[in-house]
């Protein structure tokens, strides 16, 4: 096979890679745009592998099959629950992959280069090894956190931006040595270096900043990728790392937007200041329980559900999606409503929802339903906390203010489904608890919607 | 303690506050029950049927008042019943404390306690005790089925092989809870509903219900305190009168139900309007006991005017349906106990700090205690007025158009410029075959904006997998470089290899499997 032929199978692998990307705009398009994603990268590896670079199979088939086997296996364990954890495992692969390629390449540098060629391609591979190595440690922390290995609160090692502040600068003083040949141990320091620089990077933010970070993580595994495209010269792992390090970057920015945060203060850790006292809560939260909650909800006509990382937590999406049957098959109108930044991954509910067979046209954004709340005669509240906060809206002073809410408050009935009186992630006092039609039913989300659903005719 | 029902004693009340099925809550609440003989029979509920539900049967009005701790009615006591109170015994039922003081005077000095069910405050919390939203709701719905009696024609439209029969034209006349249930009935037996309030903002609930909201132009907002109606200025009710004068020749069911608090009934359908409308038309007037909305109106009576058009004055239309209202009021109370005995354990907690069972309360512990302080929550939110931004002239809004729209392609040159300046550089420096890969490199992020932009939120999961699965494309760096002589390269190639195979067939498996769950309903 001739390099132009190859050439011309990696324009065909970039536009099926966009197509793929593309399709994900509906539900039904997507089922389709994944098999393009599948045959552009079918058609990609076996033009590398046949085109006339690669001559040696000693090493690469077993690679290959054992690597299917592991992946085909992970991809039919993994529990939708497990989304996130392994979302972040696969970045790590990316980014150690990156490493690795990078210093192959200072080892066993291309024939040929010389002047700026040179020091382009020196630059290429530093900052390849670099990013990779971010995004390595970055997803193994990730990873932990999001598994429960790793405590979720945020780290935070007393002057810790000037930590990070120190860490890049040496990068740099590193980058320069290594331009004017000091040897590649400057290369190996960096790594050791931006390894350590990830894990803290990571470590600092707390939980439920996770789905900025998994997808920044996501956009720094496509520059990974696309750095070592430049340093390889390969247009397609350009194109193709591009895209993904601008989808993980747009997917920041919605969630960013979508918490009301600053991308920037959401990377360095901790919780912005808040400027003079929170709003006092007045009011007392009312207990109820699951007889009265079944004996309104047969009442209700419209009915607004609103999941949030808690009902994951406490594996609920089954129970949820059979009390919607039951409760829709009785003519009740059910519908979900999802924040953008519920549970720890972006889309983490609609997926968990879909699991457990909740039919998606019932499943709203926040701006879709947030009118209707008025209407609704009952919201349930599924381990969600600081999503449906009104202080918001209505306290200037809140940590959370301005932060775009789903507007729970509004309808006639609110039942919050929660473990105990805790607080949110954001550690505020939640005004909708203490509201008149709110009723808080305390206990495990998965034990109450059973008991709720046993009290439902089926 | 004991629950007492006793027979209604004023003549016509079929009701019956009262029923087998809220005797059985009661008595969850730790209550014994007691009702009066035959005190249910005009509203379907046998003596056989209390009894099967555990309550005691007694004889006589004065046997009941004898041991009954909590005496529960639909109308409050009358003067044969007032001698039967005695010390610490608790009444609830409706009072109408404003318009009889001396029956307050009586509970004061029998000290015995007096709960209003009228006085319930009308805060989302105490919605399941509501007894006037409820009555009203029967009232609104009983006014249609009475028109529907008095009017000599369908409601709705039909085209039958006798000849083509028009719907019939209903105008709602204050959109409470009374006018929305009568808008609901008319609407769904398919009249052309059409309704009027004075308070703009029921509009939506108006629409909701399937009628046409009569839009008045007038900036005057009709709304007063607890979600009720306030007197209008004369010009706008002159603008009002003008509205139905357009309205009455076309209308053939007019349903008032306009009432202001305290205040006689306004009177929105004079004899002028009775006068334009068509004969055989209907008035059913929900207003009658207040006076009427209609000027010919006579309370528990059906007239008839000179051009043939019947006004329907009853005033007892919850008691026509006896047994649906007995239900409602029924459990109404029984909401009203659950709140009146938090331990559950069968003793009344008269508690003057809750906000509901305080504004209920008209006598307690031998005073009255009436009016009751403003509660602590205002009743209905209020929308918040006057929030219109000052309307701007076509010429203002063209010019802040064009200032934003200048603003934008400002910083979008000057973007561009710092980004082609930028371009400038790398390439005044780079090599011919980097400004090449930077070409592709700088498409692609492009593309990649706009692609992902329109992949919807629900999908966002699904889109981390997959592009998961296609940065895995780094394996064509590590199978560049595993034919290498070098071994450690070998190495790290092959490592490189596996991880980004798994990754591949990871990511693209996952997204599979995530994508087949997505089902329609």
């Amino acid at each position: 096979m001739s390099t132009n032929i190859v050439t011309a199978v990696y324009i065909a692998a970039s536009v099926l890679f966009i197509l793929s990307l593309g399709g994900l705009s509906n539900q039904e398009s997507a089922k389709r745009a994944v098999w393009f994603g599948i045959v552009g990268m079918a058609l990609a590896v076996s033009a590398t592998i046949f085109g006339p670079q690669v001559t040696d199979y000693g090493w690469l088939i077993p690679m290959i099959a054992v690597g299917s086997v592991i992946g085909l296996i992970v991809a039919q364990r993994v529990e939708m629950t497990g989304m996130p954890q392994l979302v972040a495992a696969l970045h790590t692969f990316v980014g150690l992959a990156a490493v690795f390629i990078g210093i192959n390449s200072d080892l066993a540098p291309p024939a040929g280069l010389a002047g700026a060629e040179k020091i382009i391609h020196e630059v290429e591979i530093f900052l390849g090894v670099f990013i990779g190595a971010v995004t390595t440690t970055g997803s193994i922390v990730a990873f932990g956190k999001l598994a429960g290995i790793v405590s979720g609160k945020p780290l935070t090692l007393p002057g810790r931006n000037l930590l990070n502040l120190v860490a890049v600068l040496a990068c740099v003083w590193l980058g320069v040595m290594y331009l004017n040949h000091a040897g590649p141990w400057t290369l190996y320091l960096m790594t050791a270096i931006a390894l350590i620089f990830g894990a803290h990077l990571v470590l600092a933010i707390g939980g439920a900043d996770m789905p900025v970070v998994v997808s920044m993580l996501n956009s720094y595994s496509g520059w990974a990728a696309a750095a070592t495209g430049f340093l390889l010269g390969n247009d397609l792992l350009i194109v193709t790392g591009a895209l993904v390090g601008a989808s993980g970057a747009i997917l920041s920015y919605i969630m960013c937007r979508a918490m009301n945060r600053n991308f920037i203060s959401v990377i360095l850790g901790g919780w912005g200041t808040t400027t003079g006292a929170a709003q006092e809560v007045e009011g007392e939260m009312i207990a109820t329980d699951v007889a009265t909650v079944s004996a309104d909800l047969q009442d209700a006509q419209d009915i607004i559900i609103v999941p949030g990382y808690g009902m994951a937590v406490a594996q609920a999406q089954g129970a949820v999606s059979e009390i919607t049957r039951r409760l829709r098959a009785a003519g009740k109108s059910v519908r979900f409503a999802i924040h953008p930044v519920a549970g720890r991954l972006p889309g983490h509910m609609n997926v968990l929802l879909a699991e457990a067979k909740v039919p998606y046209d019932i499943v709203l954004e926040m701006d879709e339903i947030n009118g209707d709340f008025p209407d609704a005669d009952m919201v349930i509240i599924l381990g969600a906390n600081d999503i449906v906060n009104p202080a918001a809206q209505d306290d200037p002073n809140s940590p959370i203010a301005g932060m775009p809410v789903l507007e729970a408050w509004k309808a006639r009935q609110v039942i919050i489904s929660k473990r105990g009186q805790g607080r949110g992630y954001s550690g505020i006092e939640n005004p909708l608890f203490f509201k008149e039609n709110s009723r808080m039913l305390y206990g495990d989300a998965k034990a109450s919607l059973d008991q709720i659903l046993a009290n439902l005719p089926s | 303690m004991i629950i007492g029902c006793p027979k209604e004693t004023l003549t016509g009340e079929k009701r019956v506050a009262m029923t087998p099925e809220s005797a059985k809550h009661l008595q969850k609440l730790g209550y014994d029950c007691i009702i009066q003989s035959g005190a249910g029979a005009e509203a379907g509920f046998a003596d056989a049927a209390y009894d099967k539900a555990g309550v005691t049967v007694v004889k006589t009005p004065a046997a009941l008042f004898k041991q009954a701790d909590i005496v529960v009615k639909i109308r409050g006591v009358s003067d044969k019943e007032q001698s039967l109170l005695r010390a610490d015994q608790t009444v609830i039922s409706m009072i109408w404390p404003g318009q009889n003081p001396d029956l307050l005077e009586t509970f004061k000095s029998a000290r015995s306690n007096a709960i209003a069910m009228d006085m319930v405050p009308r805060i989302s919390r105490a919605q399941k005790m509501d007894v006037l939203s409820s009555m009203a709701n029967i009232a609104g719905y009983r006014a249609v089925i009475e028109a529907g009696n008095q009017f000599g024609r369908f409601f709705t439209g039909q085209i039958t092989a006798a000849g083509k029969v028009p719907p019939a034209k209903v105008l709602v006349i204050g959109a409470g809870v009374a006018g929305l249930a009568a808008i609901g009935t008319a609407t769904s037996l398919g009249a052309i509903v059409r309704a009027f309030d004075v308070r703009p903002e029921v509009a939506e609930q108006i629409e909701s219900m399937g009628a046409e909201f009569l839009m008045l132009e007038f900036e005057e907002d009709g709304s007063g305190e607890g979600g009720y109606a306030k007197p209008a200025s004369p010009e706008f009710i002159e603008k009002e009168m003008a509205l139905f004068r357009e309205q009455a020749p076309e209308i053939d069911i007019v349903i008032t139900t306009a009432l202001i608090p305290g205040r006689p009934a306004p009177k929105l359908w004079p004899a002028e309007m009775v006068a334009l409308m068509k004969p055989g038309s209907v008035v059913v007037d929900l207003a009658a006991e207040q006076g009427g909305n209609c000027d010919l109106t006579k309370a528990d009576e059906i007239i008839v005017s000179d051009n043939g058009v019947r006004i329907v004055g009853y005033t007892d239309f919850p008691s026509r349906m006896a047994a649906q209202s007995s239900t409602l009021f029924a459990t109404n109370i029984r909401h009203m106990m659950d709140d009146l005995t938090p331990e559950k354990d069968g003793q009344i907690t008269i508690n003057m700090e809750d906000d509901v069972i305080r504004g209920a309360t008209v006598v307690h512990a031998g005073e009255i205690t009436y009016p009751p302080p403003a509660p602590k929550v205002q009743a209905i939110g209020k929308a918040p007025a006057a929030e219109k931004p000052a309307e701007l002239t076509p010429e203002e809004k063209a010019a802040q158009e064009l200032a934003e729209q200048r603003r934008k392609g400002r910083n979008q040159i000057g973007m561009l410029i710092g980004g082609g300046l930028f371009m400038l550089l790398i390439g005044a420096y780079a090599p011919a075959s980097f400004m090449q890969h930077f070409i592709v490199f700088a498409l692609s992020c492009f593309v990649g904006f706009q692609v992902i932009w329109n992949v919807s939120h629900a999908l966002h999961t699904p889109l981390m997998a997959v592009t998961n699965a296609i940065s895995g494309i780094i394996i064509l760096g590590a199978l560049l470089q595993i034919g290498s002589s070098n071994q450690i390269v070998v190495i790290l190639a092959a490592i490189s290899v596996l991880i980004a195979t798994i990754n591949i067939v990871g990511g693209f498996m996952v997204t599979r499997r995530m994508l087949a769950m997505f089902q329609k309903s």
